[in-house]
Order: C-alpha cells, then sequence, then structure tokens
C-alpha cells in the first residue's frame, strides 16, 4: 500500500500540549520534515526557547537543549561553535524571547552571520504566560497587559524583525512566511528549507520568521485567528525574502 | 620540572586553561581581568580553538552553555559586575547539570564599584550566584601558580561532578606576575554520554534542560543533586594551615588577604604571640574540620577579608561560634596591611577586641 | 639579602612596569622568589604608574609593598608621595632631570641621576628607566653583564631583540654614573 502520510522521523510521536488551533504543530511539523528530507536529524541539535514551545525538546527526535530566555542564539552559537562541521543547529524562538528579552542576542547572532537556522515564531503575544503585550503586538491590539489596546505612545511600536535585521550586513538569508493556508504553508516550508541549505552550505545566518496564530489568547476561533492573520497581522508584517545575499550576489 | 616563566595571574589562567584542554572561549572585555581574553584572542585562532567575544556577559556564559552541552571544555571570565549579568547562566548551567569554568577576578562594588580588588563577591559565589538551590565549587587561588593549577582542577572536578567551577581571584592576583610551572599532569576528560553532539542516529535524542514542571520530580532533581554536592564536600575540600597546632589565635583568610596575614603571622611570631593561619582553598565546600579542629585549642579567630564581613559567617558556622570571630578588614579596592593584620592580632591576644 | 622590596613609580610611558619586571626576571633566572605587582586602572594613560616588586630568598608574602627598601622615583608626584614609605636605612633613586627639589630624610641614602637627560643625550630618550637601573644593579653589587643579558632576554620580545644592546648600553650609562 502506498504511503501518502506518515509523521516525520524527525517528530516524536507524543500528543503535543499546544492549544487547539495553535500553528506551532504545523511549523514543527515542517522543520521536522526538512530534517528528513536534508537527511541531517543525526548532527542536528536544535534549542528550545522560553515560551510556548519551552517543551520542543520532547518533540524533536534530534538532540536538544533547552535555553534560558531569549538567549538561545547565545547558546545555538557555542553549540555551533564547538564543532562547525559536525553540527547542524537550529533555535525555535517566539517573539517575547527573540524580539524582547533576546534582542540582543539574535542582533548579533545576526551581525555575526553566525551559522545557525532560526525559526522566529510571530504571533504577536506572549501565549505561555497567558496573552500579554508581545514586541510584536500590533498597534491597538488588546492583550493582559494592554487591555485598552496598545498605544503606540505609551509603550512603542512593534518590532519588524526581519525588516530591522536587513540593514545589517551580517545575515544571509531572512524572511517572513505564515501557515494559514495551504499555499503559505507550502512556502513556508521551502523558506524553512532553504534555511538549513544556507547552514549546510556554510552561507551562515538565517532566519524564517512564521506568523503564526494564537487562537486562545486572541479570543479567537481558530478560523477566525487564520483569517485574522490576513486582516490584521500580514498588513503591518509583509511577506517576503528581506535579506538573501547569496541570490543578490548572483544578480549582480 | 619546566621552567618556570613570570606571568600574569590573568595569563596563567588563560595558559593552564588551555593546557586542560579547553578549546572554547566567551568573554566580554571588563578590568581586571582583561588580560584571560586578550591572551585567548591571541593563543586560540593558532591552536584551532575558538575565541569570541560576546555582545555582553549574558551572551557569553549562554555560549558557554552551548559548548558544554555538547561535552567540550569551555570557559569564561569576568569581574563582578560581569558576573552578576552571568547569574542566570551560572543558574542553568547548575539546573542543567552542565561543567564549566567560570573566572571571577573581583573588584569593588556594589554597583559599578571601583576596579581595585575585592573579595565583596564571596556570598554571591559560595551560595550559588543565581537563583534556586545550587552550588558551585569556589576556587580561591592565594598566588600565581595556583590561578594556574585550580585552573586546571577546576575542570577536572567541573568534569567529574557536572558542575561549574568559579575561580574566585581579585584584582591582585589577576594582575600581579610571579614564576609559574606549567607542568600539569592532564587527566583524560571523562566519558560525556549525556552531551547534545547529534544522536548520529544510534542512540535516543540527548536532551540539556533545567525546565521540571511537576513539583515531585523537580524536588528529587535537587535532591540528588545535593546527594552529589553531599560527595563533594566529602572529597574536593582544601585548605592549607599554616602554623595552627599550638595557636591561641587563628586567622580565616583567603586569596590576597591570606598573603597580606602570613605576614602577620610571622610578625606576631616573632613577638611571641601564637597566632596560625587557615587558607580554604575551596571556598565551596568550605574547609569545616579544620576549624573545628582549631577552636578545640584556639581562643579566638580572626577573619582577614576583603569585604564587610562574608566568610566571616562561615568561620562562625564551622566553629559553632564557639570562640569569638572578629573582622579585620578593608573594603572598595583597599587591601588590609600586614600591620594592620598584626594590630588585629595584638588586639585580640590582649583580650581587646571581643 | 634574604627579601628586597622595591618600588617603581613614575608617569605611564616612562617604562616603570618594565624596569620592575626586568628587575623581577633577574631575581628568576638566579632562582629567587619574585612577584610583581603593577598598579592597573586609568591611572596607566598618562597619570602615575607604579609596581612593586619583591626579590626573596623565600616565599613571598604579600606582593604589595607599602615599605620599600627601594624606591625609584622617576618624577616628583612619586616622590612625594611615596619618600615616608621608605623604610629607614632604604635607598631612593631619583631621576633629577624632572624632581628639582632633594630628598627631605636624612635616615635614608639617596641616589640623584638626571636619567632623563643622560637618556637623550644617549640618543634614546625612551630608556631613562633603564639608565636607573643600571645605577640599582651597582649599588646592590648586582651588575653582571651576563645576569643582565639573560634577565633583558626575557623581558625584550624577539621581534625587539636589536633592543638589547641598546638597553645594556643605558644600564651601563646609569651604573657608570657618579
Amino acid at each position: 500500500m502506498a504511503v501518502v502520510f506518515d509523521k516525520p522521523h524527525a517528530l516524536i510521536d507524543v500528543p503535543l500540549h499546544y492549544c487547539p488551533g495553535c500553528t506551532h504543530g504545523i511549523i514543527h511539523r515542517l522543520v521536522a520534515e526538512v530534517i528528513d528530507e536534508l537527511g541531517i536529524e543525526g548532527k542536528t541539535i536544535g534549542i528550545a526557547p522560553v515560551g510556548c514551545s519551552v517543551m520542543a525538546y520532547n518533540y524533536f527526535n534530534c538532540d536538544m537543549i533547552e535555553a534560558a530566555h531569549g538567549r538561545a542564539p547565545a547558546v545555538a552559537t557555542g553549540v555551533k561553535r564547538a564543532d562547525p562541521e559536525n553540527h547542524i543547529v537550529f533555535t525555535y524562538q517566539g517573539d517575547g524571547d527573540l524580539a524582547s528579552i533576546g534582542m540582543a542576542e539574535t542582533v548579533h547572532a545576526a551581525a555575526r552571520n553566525e551559522n545557525i537556522t532560526v525559526i522566529f515564531i510571530n504571533n504577536a503575544i506572549y501565549g505561555m504566560t497567558g496573552g500579554q503585550m508581545a514586541p510584536t503586538s500590533l498597534p491597538g491590539q488588546v492583550t493582559q497587559t494592554s487591555p485598552y489596546g496598545r498605544d503606540p505612545k505609551h509603550c512603542g511600536y512593534p518590532i519588524k524583525v526581519c525588516e530591522m535585521l536587513s540593514e545589517l550586513e551580517g545575515p544571509e538569508y531572512l524572511e517572513r512566511v505564515t501557515v494559514n493556508n495551504v499555499k503559505n504553508i507550502r512556502a513556508a516550508k521551502k523558506a524553512i528549507k532553504k534555511a538549513f541549505q544556507n547552514q549546510i552550505d556554510g552561507k551562515g545566518f538565517s532566519l524564517v520568521e512564521v506568523v503564526s496564530s494564537c487562537p486562545t489568547n486572541w479570543g479567537m476561533t481558530p478560523q477566525a485567528a487564520l483569517k485574522w492573520i490576513d486582516e490584521k497581522m500580514l498588513p503591518y508584517y509583509p511577506l517576503g525574502v528581506y535579506k538573501d545575499r547569496s541570490a543578490e550576489k548572483e544578480a549582480e | 620540572m619546566a621552567d618556570k616563566v613570570l606571568m600574569k595571574g590573568n595569563e596563567a589562567i588563560a595558559e593552564a586553561a588551555i593546557i586542560a584542554g579547553c578549546r572554547h572561549y566567551f568573554g566580554y572585555p571588563i578590568t581586571p581581568q582583561t588580560e584571560v581574553a586578550a591572551y585567548m584572542a591571541k593563543k586560540m585562532p593558532k591552536i584551532g580553538g575558538c575565541f569570541l567575544q560576546a555582545e555582553s556577559e549574558i551572551a557569553a556564559i549562554n555560549m558557554v552553555y552551548g559548548v558544554s552541552s555538547t561535552g567540550k571544555r569551555v570557559m569564561t571570565s569576568s569581574s563582578s559586575p560581569g558576573i552578576s549579568l552571568k547569574g542566570e547562566g551560572l543558574s542553568y548551567l547548575a539546573g542543567s547539570d552542565l561543567p564549566a569554568l567560570v573566572v571571577n577576578v573581583q573588584r569593588g562594588g556594589p554597583g559599578l564599584g571601583g576596579i581595585q580588588p575585592s573579595q565583596s563577591d564571596y556570598f554571591q559565589a559560595t551560595r550559588g550566584g543565581g537563583h534556586g538551590d545550587y552550588h558551585m565549587i569556589v576556587l580561591a587561588p592565594a598566588s600565581v601558580q595556583e590561578m594556574a593549577e585550580l585552573t586546571v582542577k577546576g575542570f577536572d572536578l567541573a568534569d567529574k561532578y557536572r558542575m561549574t567551577s568559579m575561580i574566585l581571584a581579585d584584582g591582585t592576583m589577576g594582575q600581579m606576575m610571579e614564576p609559574v610551572s606549567l607542568d600539569f599532569d592532564i587527566k583524560p576528560q571523562p566519558e560525556k554520554p549525556w552531551a547534545t553532539t547529534g544522536t548520529k542516529m544510534e542512540r535516543e535524542h540527548n536532551i540539556v534542560n533545567s525546565l521540571s514542571l511537576v513539583p515531585e520530580e523537580l524536588e528529587m532533581l535537587n535532591m540528588k543533586r545535593y546527594d552529589r554536592y553531599k560527595i563533594v564536600e566529602e572529597n574536593e575540600t582544601m585548605y592549607e594551615e599554616y602554623m595552627v597546632d599550638d595557636a591561641d589565635i587563628v586567622i580565616a583568610a583567603f586569596g590576597i588577604a591570606a598573603r597580606v596575614s602570613k605576614n602577620a603571622v610571622n610578625e606576631a611570631r616573632k613577638q611571641g604571640i601564637k597566632v596560625g593561619l587557615i587558607r580554604p582553598i575551596t571556598l565551596w565546600p568550605f574547609p569545616k574540620a579544620p576549624f573545628e579542629k582549631a577552636a578545640e585549642h584556639a581562643k579566638a579567630f580572626i577573619s582577614v577579608e576583603l569585604s564587610m564581613g562574608q566568610m566571616i559567617e562561615d568561620v562562625k558556622l564551622a566553629t559553632n561560634c564557639k570562640r569569638p570571630v572578629t573582622l579585620c578588614n578593608r573594603v572598595g579596592g583597599m587591601i588590609p596591611s600586614p600591620e594592620q593584620v598584626l594590630k588585629a592580632i595584638i588586639d585580640v591576644n590582649n583580650g581587646g577586641v571581643k | 639579602m634574604s627579601t628586597k622590596q622595591f618600588l617603581f613609580s613614575g608617569f605611564g610611558g616612562q617604562g616603570i612596569l618594565f624596569a620592575g619586571k626586568f628587575l623581577a626576571y633577574k631575581g628568576l633566572i638566579e632562582d629567587k622568589q619574585v612577584s610583581w605587582l603593577p598598579s592597573y586602572g586609568p591611572e596607566m594613560r598618562g597619570g602615575t604608574a607604579s609596581c612593586s616588586v619583591i626579590v626573596s630568598d623565600e616565599p613571598v608574602g604579600s606582593p604589595i609593598v607599602s615599605n620599600p627598601d627601594m624606591l625609584i622615583a622617576m618624577n616628583l608626584p612619586s616622590l612625594d608621595k611615596y619618600e615616608n614609605a621608605v623604610v629607614p636605612g632604604g635607598v631612593i633613586f631619583a631621576d633629577s632631570t624632572l624632581i628639582e627639589r632633594k630628598v627631605n630624610r636624612d635616615d635614608v641614602t639617596v641616589y640623584y641621576i638626571p636619567a632623563t637627560r643622560l637618556a637623550s643625550e644617549n640618543g634614546t630618550p625612551t630608556l631613562a628607566n633603564m639608565i636607573i637601573i643600571g645605577k640599582v644593579l651597582k649599588v646592590l653589587g648586582d651588575f653582571e653583564e651576563n645576569a643582565v643579558r639573560a634577565a633583558l632576554g626575557k623581558v625584550i620580545s624577539a621581534k625587539h631583540a636589536d633592543m638589547l644592546e641598546v638597553n645594556l648600553k643605558a644600564m651601563q650609562l646609569g651604573a657608570d654614573y657618579e
């Protein structure tokens, strides 16, 4: 019998703890599929963040390290530098982890063009702690700590990570994708695969920002949340490639 | 024996680390320990090692966390304000049972403080430095030779017990030059089957982690960790005794304070005062036994410190407060002079100080 | 000699730390116990630089020299600061080009050497430090060329090996100065 659908080997067959309708599961699967397809599970070391995906170490079949909040790029730097030839290293980080408490680690890993892959989940909210304002929460967005809507005059504007990092000389590849429909999921996988392939090819820092949903803390049904991505998130966080140094070089 | 060379304490640490097989160093510049980083920056690229100046102390300790997760020897160094920043990482290293070597060449505090020598991070070091129940093995060198020796020892102990070893030095120890012999007996590094080096598709995945959300399990992890600490206390406590056997007064001092105190002990002995010195070499585990023993014959103790009195609490605990313990100190980057210590000895001998 | 404590002091840039290091290395080569402790921090840039050197037959206790047997003062602030710290019967070496006043104490031996001027005249303006060191060794009765060469070889990097003879000449100049 032809197998048309299977669980990727790089994903352990256990129930995930994520909320119903959360897109973490999709993104985990995409990462695992890419690891399978590139045949790198045996040399891959993943770094889990603090946030909803803190227990990603229980889901990926490769070696895993749980890092302090925001420090995954620094930990990844250590793991990569420990054996640059034989370690494939990825971090999996949310918006609070990567763009708030860990911004310095993110920027400097990018500036160094650290040869790692960063999967950045941007759902514009702190999920694990129950729905507080994130550095990527939209203006006007209601959260537990912005109950009257995020007021930029009071607490500033959301950070566009890909745009910001694209100003640096360092990084190799920056792309923003989303996973709110099949077409976008396919595009997201392609980007994730490229981000890993870049590392295999020694090209350097590759970050894929995945615009994601948080139905629980957004207070929506999963369907409404996916629609909210289209209507609210993407206008502020446009999809696309923000930097692709190798492609730029070829174009020259 | 190999030829002795004159080296700064900070350089001796760096060279000894390389000899001990450390090939990864991450740090951030701060006086008075910057020579460690400078030495590593020069040497590491030539021996296939990695020196990387991190964007912060926090990043540096997390890079250490990363390399240590892969089972390789790794270190960072800093001075007091930088160690505070590393506190988070120290706690995570302990929580994940990762070995590492961390050097603190102390300067006066609190806050930005000054850049001159201090021992005022004693509490921070001996009580762990970050949040949670844990210990580091804290080694206090009192010479440039010991800066080197305890660095090698620190790596061995860290690997053996899966703990952080901290070299707790001070600005004097870091900056001074003394003859050093770098002729060490380097033991093979232990196997680290727990390391995250890639499964090679040959084993279950390894996880390096400090998260444990089930209280019963987290309690058990803490208990087991403390069982291990008990073994460290039993087997790895180090100290030096100097003229303690017949002493009426015993000085407790480590690092530079012990060097100064030794001068004072010699002078006091010339004046007929029976005084001795116990110099803890491990500050954690603290050498309780020699203090307990000394309390049987000594009538008083003096804790000589470059702090407002931190180790003095451990001296009191070790002696069960059986004898009076007085403090002789300077702070803020000042160092007690042998004359000051001698005066403290004479005062205690005359019963003038309670 | 069981223990000799030296204090070198002057402006940053006068080679204070280098001179101290030379003396420490010379002790090391001669199987003495030695320590060298510099002042460190912002004062290194143009302000006062000093270093403590102890050369002893016994293990060195405190490396901090508060009361030197020999003070090498290469500028006025250094003499002002440390003159009274010298042990009675001790020795003060003063660079008399930069220090115009005389030493006030009468319980110490003083050598005034116009080291900065001599260095200039010799065409080696940066070696006033070594001129004074030459005199220090002479006074200690310890100016033996081979030993001096060996110690210089330790403190002068291979890249600047040609500086060895120049340093030696400067030291000789100091040693011969009456």
